[in-house]
């Protein structure tokens, strides 16, 4: 072949191949903006539905503290202002929420209102014991049927008997947008309270204390025991048969599915040990037994990666293997071993399955204050709350996946800062 | 002889099924510079890492045969390496400092045996060690800086001071010279020339230059073998084995 002849092949093929990099780069370009959109549209879904679980509706309510009606003094001590009738109080203040109101009028007027007023009427006295006897205008708390309705979300132009509210109730409802007597305001309860039956006082504050109990328990028990497995899997272990098969099985174990970790911890750790069901602690030791594997395999890489060179330094001035590994190996390998236990932490925070199996999906209206205690756990309580057939439970479950889409970007925002802030260059 | 510190005796080392060392049989003086060379994979490395059992890191090596430091057997599974590597400092083909600090660096040795009782004594044994390395005056304002900082040669002063922290009595030298270039290779070789007074070094080097300008005697290793073993002059100008002559002569290797 000739030189020229070889030139002529060379630019005619080098077109196709020039055409080849476009194409390439056209095929990735669309995958990335293909991924992007879903996943655009999926946080605009879950956004659109939920932000308006931040928003509760209040409605402003004439309360009377009369003396009498209350049972108290105005010396009464402590106490005795716990105990007070403000249940009477309330029904009073609902039978005169507008004027001349009859006894079926009354019962539905009283629909409007959240089961949640008795307390706030209560609270609202012991803040300010000194309205004794006086009329006082308070802000309370709707029913969730009335919140929905203001939001948009239920509609009032399906036939009556398939709504919520009646005629009657909506035209209260609309006498008080008329008198201004109702507006939304930001939702504390959603982060203060919580699971509830009725959805206006339902919060994640119990599932997220849940989920942060379960999380440590996690990483108590995982950290130690991943980092203790894998310094001896890479640096101690003699390389033999056995040590090869349980290097395969913890690669199977990372693939087996979590529900039969939920059934091992319903098996063993409830009905042999006994422990107590529902709580943070068992439901922490199934994800630890989960994300272990996990964990064990990021920390082996990590390990992995630091240069054997200063291994050997070490061990040329005379440490032991010990004090090799431990003064020089470990630390250099530490970013990468948290990084690992953060994915891990994030791969436990959103799993159900096994949660469900040992009983973490029973109604907890408590927020937990320790291990021991019954408490759900965030991706249950989402779980439990799409399930729910009230309307008001749909933006709160939309809400909770936020908190917890939330709480997984810290996580990884701090896997992100502690590779960034330990890791030394060699 | 009175003064011979490594006496070696028919080492053979094998890795897996393949012999990388035939008998070697080797005896190294006190207070010499003691050069190895050979081509490429010719096990000069190998048996150096014998000497020090750093080849116990490597899980396929078996060492048979006889070496002894000081009169004492250091192949066998009495041996306490520990202590062994204590006498006999290693410096490695790639400076591996830890990275850590420069003072951190030197201090490890001495802190991990247990040489020092106090900050003062240990700030004197880093100093020293620096000044014995040719390095304490380059350093001397940044002895907080990591020591993963400084230059390829100013690293490899490091690892030599990180190494006679500890005060060895053996210095091995794995082709220390090989990532340097040729003014901080001048900088060592003088170096090495000063530790001989106090020191015994066995160098492995790719370099004949190096070998005849740091060395007393010279060994020529070729296919895991022993070829020649002498006074380094007469290595290099009157060889009795003509594989050696052909390999500095630049016939081979």
């Amino acid at each position: 072949m000739n030189n020229s002849v070889a030139k002529e092949k060379i630019v005619s093929l080098r077109k196709k191949r020039s055409l080849e990099d476009m194409r390439f780069k056209y095929y990735g370009f669309t995958a990335m903006c293909l991924s992007l959109a879903v996943l655009v549209f999926l946080l605009y879904t879950i956004f659109s539905k939920g932000y308006t679980a931040f928003q509760k509706t209040i409605v402003l309510l004439e309360v009377d503290y009369n003396q009498e009606v209350l049972k108290l003094t105005p010396d009464s001590s402590d106490e005795e202002m716990e105990k007070g009738k403000f249940f009477r109080v309330k029904k009073q203040a609902v039978e005169n929420f507008f004027p001349d109101l009859s006894k079926s009028d009354i019962k539905l007027v009283k629909k409007l209102f959240s089961i949640n007023v008795d307390n706030e009427i209560k609270d609202y006295f012991l803040d300010n014991p000194e309205v004794i006897n006086t009329k006082q205008q308070i802000w309370v708390t709707a029913h969730s049927d009335v919140d929905q309705l203001l939001k948009g979300n239920s509609r009032r132009d399906v036939p009556e008997d398939r709504r919520k509210l009646n005629d009657i109730q909506l035209s209260y409802v609309d006498q008080l947008v008329e008198e201004n007597r109702v507006k939304q305001v930001f939702n504390n309860f959603f982060f203060t309270k919580a699971d509830s039956r009725h959805p206006e006082i339902a919060g994640v504050a119990g599932s997220f204390m849940g989920s942060l109990f379960t999380l440590f328990t996690v990483f108590i028990l995982s950290f130690p025991i991943a980092i203790g497995a894998s310094v001896y899997l890479e640096e101690f272990a003699p390389k033999n048969r056995i040590t090869e098969l349980i290097e395969v099985n913890i690669s199977n174990l990372a693939a087996v599915p979590s529900i039969v970790f939920g059934l091992l911890g319903l098996g063993v750790l409830l009905n042999v040990f006994g422990l107590p069901r529902s709580t943070p602690l068992v439901g922490g030791s199934v994800l630890a037994l989960m994300t272990l594997p996990t964990i064990i395999i990021a920390c082996r890489a990590s390990l992995k990666a630091v240069p054997p060179s200063i291994k050997e330094g070490a061990l040329a001035v005379g440490a032991t293997k010990t004090q090799a590994v431990f003064h020089h190996v470990v630390p250099l390998a530490l970013p990468g071993t948290l990084t690992g236990t953060i994915i891990g932490l994030a791969q436990a925070l959103g799993e159900t399955a096994p949660l469900i199996m040992i009983g973490m999906i029973a109604f907890i209206p408590n927020i937990p204050t320790g291990l021991t205690e019954p408490s759900a756990a965030l991706p249950v309580q989402i779980y439990l709350w799409v399930e729910s057939a009230e309307r008001g439970f749909q933006e709160k479950s939309a809400a909770a996946i936020m908190v917890i889409l939330i709480f997984l970007f810290m996580m990884n925002a701090i896997a992100v800062f502690l590779r960034n802030r330990f890791e030394r260059k060699w | 002889m009175s003064n011979s510190k490594i006496l070696a005796n028919s080492v053979d080392v094998y890795y897996g099924s393949k012999q990388a060392l035939f008998g070697i049989s080797m005896d190294i003086k006190e207070k010499e510079v003691t050069a190895l060379i050979g081509p490429s994979g010719c096990g000069k490395s190998t048996f150096l890492r014998c000497i020090n059992r750093m080849n116990d890191l490597i899980e396929i090596c078996k060492v048979s045969g006889s070496i002894k430091v000081d009169n004492e057997e250091i192949i066998s599974d009495k041996t306490d390496v520990v202590s062994l590597r204590s006498k006999i400092g290693m410096v490695f083909q790639k400076p591996n400092p830890f990275p850590k600090s420069i003072f951190d660096n030197v201090a490890y040795g001495p802190t991990i045996h247990g040489l020092v009782d106090s900050k003062n004594d240990l700030e004197e044994i880093v100093h020293s060690s620096l000044k014995k390395a040719g390095l304490f005056d380059e350093v001397k304002d940044r002895l907080n800086e990591p020591g993963t900082s400084l230059s390829g040669g100013q690293q490899q002063r490091l690892c030599i001071a990180r190494a006679i922290a500890v005060n060895p009595e053996i210095i091995l030298m794995d082709e220390p010279c090989s990532a340097l270039d040729p003014i901080a290779t001048a900088i060592i070789e003088e170096l090495i020339d000063e530790l001989r007074l106090n020191y015994t070094i066995i160098i492995v080097t790719h370099s004949m230059q190096q070998a005849a300008r740091v060395s007393q005697k010279t060994c020529f290793f070729h296919l895991g073998e022993l070829i020649e073993t002498g006074e380094t002059n007469k290595i290099f100008t009157n060889p009795d084995n003509t594989k050696t002559q052909d390999y500095i002569t630049g016939r081979f290797g």
